[in-house]
């Protein structure tokens, strides 16, 4: 029964990892590729949110009116990984300068550097 | 060519991960309860662990968001690391982009819209960036999005003045205060009730401002640590002086 209601919620998150990886394979542009891993980190914080969902219940809130909430455990999991998420994206985009800074570019190819 | 092949390998992915979790059996549902053995205690329970945090948190804790009683006060250890590697973040960057800031930058007069606006919205961002923090036991939210709202409020200053910084010494005094005041309240739990990060304040009434101990007082401090961390990283990221 949960089954049936999460399976577009799995299609979603999986559709924005494999656009995340598309775009961290293909793109040659350094922003692009932050960007891309964004996504991915969505996909993911998507899947383990759904995971917590439980038919009729609601946010695990009490007031003593719901007898059934959602499961906290994935919530308070994603929270941490958010942040986390938010830490690697700021530093990713402070290497970036760093390397636009230096070279005056900021696609891989420009430089010789090739990534695959 | 790479592109093709990028294309070939994500949508494979896609397939066989779809393919995985649709046919796969449904999420574990903790309601439905089951047997768990403790690894430690070897004791059989039929409780799954959100049921426990469900049907104890109010006892333990007073906290009526649970997601809150979860990464405050069971998980706090997990949660003092968290900001910790937020603090490393930041220190990393500010160390890449010290020296490619730059002293002269040119004023672009801003949009008249966004200079008027900035002015209105700022208290009001302000305003419930503080609220989310200080009721993060009672309502969805908690320090980390209370600040970072904050911080948006930090990026729209640094948006209006074009020429200028925020004040890097400021946000650095602010967000040491806090993160030793986080560390602080754990150790004062080794003293009061002879855990690191244990409750040791009274729990209060149920559902009010002032209960649930301690979680109020670590997500005030965590609230203040991330809004002046998330503002040092965008006045990084400006690459300004601030006179």
């Amino acid at each position: 029964m949960t089954y049936e209601l999460l399976q577009p919620v799995f299609v979603i998150s999986m559709a924005l990892i494999a656009i995340g990886l598309y775009g961290v394979m293909s793109k040659k542009n350094i922003l692009k590729i932050i960007l891309s891993i964004g996504i991915m980190d969505t996909g993911v914080n998507i899947l383990i949110v759904a995971m917590g969902y439980i038919p009729g219940g609601t946010a695990p809130i009490e007031n003593g009116n719901y007898p059934v909430y959602m499961d906290p455990v994935p919530q308070a999991l994603v929270l941490t990984a958010i942040v986390i998420g938010v830490s690697v994206t700021a530093l990713a985009l402070a290497v970036a300068m760093g390397y636009y800074r230096k070279t005056g570019t900021l696609e891989l190819d420009d430089e010789g550097v090739m990534k695959w | 060519m790479r592109k093709i092949v990028a294309a070939i390998i994500s949508i494979t992915v896609f397939v066989i991960l779809t393919y995985f979790f649709i046919t796969s059996s449904a999420p574990i549902n903790y309601t439905t309860g089951g047997q768990y053995i403790n690894p430690i205690t070897h004791e059989h329970s039929n409780q799954s662990v959100p049921q426990q945090y469900l049907k104890d948190s109010k006892k333990d804790t007073g906290a009526s968001n649970v997601v809150t009683a979860i990464v405050v006060e069971y998980r706090g250890f997990d949660t003092l690391g968290e900001v910790t590697v937020l603090f490393t973040a930041a220190t990393g960057i500010a160390l890449l982009l010290d020296e490619l800031k730059r002293r002269n930058v040119p004023h672009d007069e801003p949009n008249f819209i966004v200079k008027v606006g900035s002015i209105v919205v700022l208290p009001f961002i302000v305003v419930v960036g503080t609220y989310i923090f200080i009721h993060g036991h009672l309502t969805p939210g908690g320090g980390f999005p209370g600040g970072a709202v904050i911080a948006s409020g930090f990026l729209l200053l640094l948006l209006v003045h074009t020429n200028r910084g925020l004040p890097e010494r400021k946000l650095s005094v602010t967000e040491s205060i806090a993160g030793m005041t986080y560390a602080l309240i754990g150790l004062l739990g080794l003293v009061f009730a002879h855990e690191f990060l244990e409750n040791y304040l009274p729990l209060g009434t149920f559902t009010y401002l002032f209960s649930a101990g301690i979680i109020p007082l670590i997500y005030i401090a965590i609230g203040f640590k991330v809004g002046s961390e998330l503002g040092g990283i965008l006045h990084n990221l400006k690459g300004v002086h601030e006179e």
